[in-house]
């Protein structure tokens, strides 16, 4: 007589999934995705905003990389910019406020043959989620996290955030704030990112090669964003746009990427800084070193099903 | 021990006594191995086709402290630890005086003479043996002065009391210290060799266990956190997140070592929000996942777990209980935490609470755990607590080529999806993991907001109900399948027992003892706790008392935390609670002199 009152059921997917006939379409008859195929809902930002233009690339990386419609994995937390998942055909997540990052992680580790896309804002990466930000940098999970940093929280309408410079003036400091800001790039390669890369919205073609260089890094990879709130917090990053009299410097040629210390002066320059990758290194990512640790205790169970390794500990347990 | 027939004396002399059942607890400090004895007398109980139960204490500080481990081992079903101990087993001062009050009038205590000094008020009440056995292990190992050893030598005391067999014990010691430099091993078989070998020239009698009926061959011996954590193993789950907690750890650790072998992964996270976070992903993504803690890591998972629910993802999470609120009572039992399982989110966020009631129980309840999380999309709590955790049991041996199961989900296309899909009548939907395709070109969102069908973001009122409906429902349609509460003893008579999660032993030991005084006593263990089983109502119906039994705090009202569940369900004034908050599981003597008090103030 079994124990179990609810045992194993092959779920039967017809009943709460309209499966139909699909005929299976061999990859090399596939086409790449146009813009039309993968937007979803018009966005809900207000008009101006710089996030569109990150919405505007991530169509066009994935129609550039010829990404598979299923394949389209799009996480976020909570905040004007986590609302992305939405406005994405594809899978999407709209998780909680600061988590993205781990459940990303679930995803990507549990996942080998995604590529993870994890957006958010400056609150939910550097404030309330600003531990998953370090542990996920310093565990080298690979996904791209493209953070669009805006120096307010918007969705709320205007406090400050967590990168919010000296003196800005919301609704929690009506005097100026005085609470030293975050510096993401600092944070990022001082948790240990093996990817680290600062753009901007204003930079359509810039912003496209970064997500570009992001998707074919093995670890990690970081982009901060400069994204422009043109409700609470306009003209914010004018100095780093040429059309608005500022100027838009890459990182200079000689740069070296694997440099650490190089990569945190570039960090500590004053705004608005240099666009470009920061630092980058190929140290194996937890991923890849969890594949290996699996591969090596799979070595000594080889060629037993399942139930034969759980019965090898039950018979010691006798 | 109970039912003691005398036979012939043995070489030595002495009578021997044959015996069902003995009850043996071990005190010293927790570095001493007593835990090691334990596990030896538990594990040989097992192969030996004897039932066993045992029930330890540990200190929460990081090394020493006083600890007792309590093994109760018969050839009848053993339902309990037992509230007096036969034998005691005491390595210091503190052991003796603390302890010597927990052995029956007339029990033996050992007691080690290098750290022991006896009072003398209490040679009357008890037999009282002295044995160096400090001394005399390091004398048997030679010359280490480190107190290595003198576990198994106190294992040998006990072997020679008990007639145990010796040949299976020493391979037990030999199994133990597989891979161990082999001087290990050598030591370890001196020390039992020199314990047996001693003559326990004061002790009356000697015992010897009658042979066991045949019924209980093929038995695994483990305890609560292994049998759960190799339940999750055998019900399919590749994948779990966690952060460290007592009693919790255990099954982490347990994870970690093991999903690798299986082609999963059990990852270590940052905090305890993290590890749900990254748990609901990888079911997102992979199929059930597993996150567990204990107390206040169970608080801080609750906002993710609330997200799981609105969205509808599968998640296994399991919930070492132990005293709380807060940093509580981080080693001690409590069943304080039905309520944060039920009801621990914000808004209406209906989830399935289980209670494992034994080892055996904590294996297959995983299994349904994942079975259920996955059929209908929902956060499945599985309510375990230190005691089930920590106590070892022996039980039959599953069929795992059976039992084992592969939960990959489908990954194959689909003409069209709706992950929040109000037309089934159940309410019951399920998401597809990335990778699926969907021909129309239309893919889903899982999200946390309040949504449409395909989980898109509506302000829609009609929706709102209508999905709050949905999530309630699909619950509802599982509370139909239920399996009948079977009662324990007859269906009518003046008091009906509720009980849940490791207090079922106690409470059917109770039962009995009572039956036998003539009293009209059964009891219903409750196993699935939200929702919970429609048929409680029927079978409380045929008795006058219904007194539940639980370990938490008997709140406002006057009962405990399942007792307000069910007389919210029942609306019953004859529902009422029996509860304690002292840290330790229920001695049957407890529980009979409360359901006495209970019923007696009843009015």
């Amino acid at each position: 007589m079994s124990k179990l009152s609810f045992g194993y059921e092959a779920l039967d997917r017809t009943g709460t999934l309209n499966v139909g006939e699909v005929p299976p379409v061999p990859d090399s008859e596939r086409v790449g995705l146009k813009k039309k195929d993968i937007a979803a809902d018009h966005p809900t930002w207000c008009p101006g905003c710089g996030d569109f233009s990150v919405l505007a690339i991530y169509f066009k990386l994935i129609e550039q990389r010829k990404i598979w419609h299923e394949n389209i994995t799009t996480v976020a937390g909570i905040g004007c910019s986590s609302r992305f998942p939405y406005f994405v055909q594809g899978h999407g997540v709209h998780f909680i406020h600061g988590r993205a990052l781990p459940y990303a992680s679930g995803v990507s580790l549990s996942r080998p043959d995604l590529h993870v896309f994890a957006f958010g804002g400056d609150g939910d990466a550097f404030s309330i989620g600003g531990n998953h930000f370090t542990h996920t940098a310093r565990k080298n999970i690979r996904m791209t996290y493209l953070v669009m940093d805006n120096w307010v929280y918007g969705l709320t309408k205007k406090q400050t955030s967590p990168t919010s410079p000296l003196g800005f003036k919301s609704k929690t400091d009506a005097w100026g704030s005085f609470d030293r800001p975050i510096n993401p790039m600092k944070q990022a390669i001082a948790a240990g990112a093996t990817f680290v890369a600062r753009t901007t919205h204003t930079n359509p073609k810039h912003l496209l090669e970064m997500m570009d260089a992001a998707m074919d890094h093995k670890g990690f990879s970081f982009i901060q964003c400069l994204s422009e709130c043109v409700e609470f917090y306009e003209g914010a990053f004018d100095a780093s746009n040429p059309r608005k009299g500022g100027s838009f410097e890459t990182v200079p040629e000689d740069h070296d990427v694997t440099d650490e210390i190089a990569a945190y002066k570039l960090a500590d320059e004053g705004f608005p800084g240099k666009f470009g990758i920061y630092y980058k290194n190929d140290r194996p990512s937890k991923n890849e070193q969890e594949e290996a640790l699996g591969e090596k205790m799979r070595a000594k169970v080889q060629g037993l099903e399942d139930w034969q390794i759980l019965q090898k500990n039950f018979d010691r347990m006798k | 021990m109970s039912d003691s027939t005398t036979t012939a004396p043995d070489s030595s002399g002495k009578k021997v006594s044959k015996i069902t059942e003995a009850v043996i607890r071990i005190a010293g400090n927790s570095q001493d191995g007593i835990q090691a004895i334990g596990g030896f007398l538990a594990r040989l109980a097992g192969r030996s086709e004897q039932d066993v139960m045992t029930f330890m204490t540990i200190p929460s500080t990081i090394s020493g402290g006083p600890s007792i481990f309590q093994v109760r081992i018969g050839t009848g079903e053993i339902l309990s630890s037992g509230d007096e101990a036969d034998v005691l087993l005491a390595f210091y001062q503190h052991s003796y005086e603390g302890h010597i009050g927990s052995l029956r009038k007339g029990g033996i205590v050992v007691y080690d003479s290098d750290h022991v000094e006896p009072n003398d008020a209490y040679r009357g009440d008890y037999q009282h043996i002295g044995v160096g056995i400090s001394s005399l292990a390091i004398e048997a190992i030679g010359g280490s002065a480190r107190d290595k050893g003198k576990n198994i030598f106190a294992l040998g005391l006990i072997a020679r009391m008990f007639d145990l067999n010796v040949e299976k014990l020493k391979k037990l010691i030999t199994e133990r210290f597989l891979g161990k430099p082999e001087n290990i091993t050598n030591n370890a078989l001196l020390a039992f060799s020199a314990g047996y070998a001693y003559d326990v020239g004061d002790l009356a009698d000697l015992f010897s266990f009658h042979e066991a009926d045949g019924s209980l061959s093929n038995q695994v011996v483990m305890n609560g956190n292994e049998a759960l954590g190799y339940g999750l193993i055998t019900a399919g789950v590749r994948f779990g997140a966690g952060y460290p907690i007592t009693p919790w750890s255990d099954i982490m650790e347990l994870l970690r070592r093991e999903l690798p072998k299986y082609g999963g992964s059990f990852v270590q996270c940052e905090d305890e929000i993290a590890s749900v976070s990254t748990a609901i992903g990888a079911s997102y993504a992979s199929g059930v996942a597993v996150t567990g803690s204990s107390g206040p890591g169970i608080a801080l998972k609750s906002e993710a777990i609330g997200w799981a629910v609105m969205a509808e993802i599968p998640l296994v999470v399991v919930n070492v209980q132990r005293g709380g609120p807060s940093t509580g009572m981080p080693t001690n039992v409590e069943q304080s935490d039905l309520f944060i399982a039920c009801f621990g989110g914000h808004g209406d966020s209906p989830r399935v609470v289980l209670a494992p009631s034994d080892v055996e129980d904590a294996f297959y309840m995983a299994i349904e755990a994942v079975n259920i999380a996955r059929k209908y999309s929902v956060p499945v709590f599985i309510l375990s607590d230190q005691a089930i955790a920590t106590r070892i049991e022996a039980f039959p041996e599953p069929n795992l080529k059976e039992l084992m199961q592969d939960i990959t989900p489908d990954r194959s296309p689909v003409a069209d999806h709706k992950p929040y899909d109000l037309s089934p009548e159940d309410g019951i939907t399920r998401h597809i993991v990335p990778g699926t395709r969907v021909a129309s070109g239309k893919y889903p969102v899982v999200t946390g907001l309040e949504h449409d069908e395909l989980g898109h973001p509506t302000g829609s009122k009609q929706l709102h109900i209508d999905m709050t409906a949905k999530r309630r429902k699909k619950l509802l349609s599982l509370r139909a399948t239920l399996p009948k509460t079977e009662p324990y003893g007859p269906a009518e008579g003046d008091v009906l027992l509720v009980g849940w999660g490791s207090s079922k032993g106690p409470i059917r030991e109770a039962v009995d003892r009572m039956r036998k005084a003539g009293e009209n006593v059964s009891a219903v263990h409750v196993r699935y706790l939200n929702p919970l089983p429609n048929d409680l109502g029927e079978i409380m119906k045929g008795f006058k008392h219904v007194l539940v039994v639980e370990l938490n705090d008997q709140g406002f009202n006057g009962y405990g935390q399942m007792g307000t569940l069910l007389r919210a369900k029942h609306t019953e004034s004859k529902i009422r609670g029996i509860t304690k908050t002292d840290g330790l599981t229920w001695r049957v003597s407890e529980i009979v002199e409360r359901v006495h008090a209970a019923v007696e103030n009843a009015g």
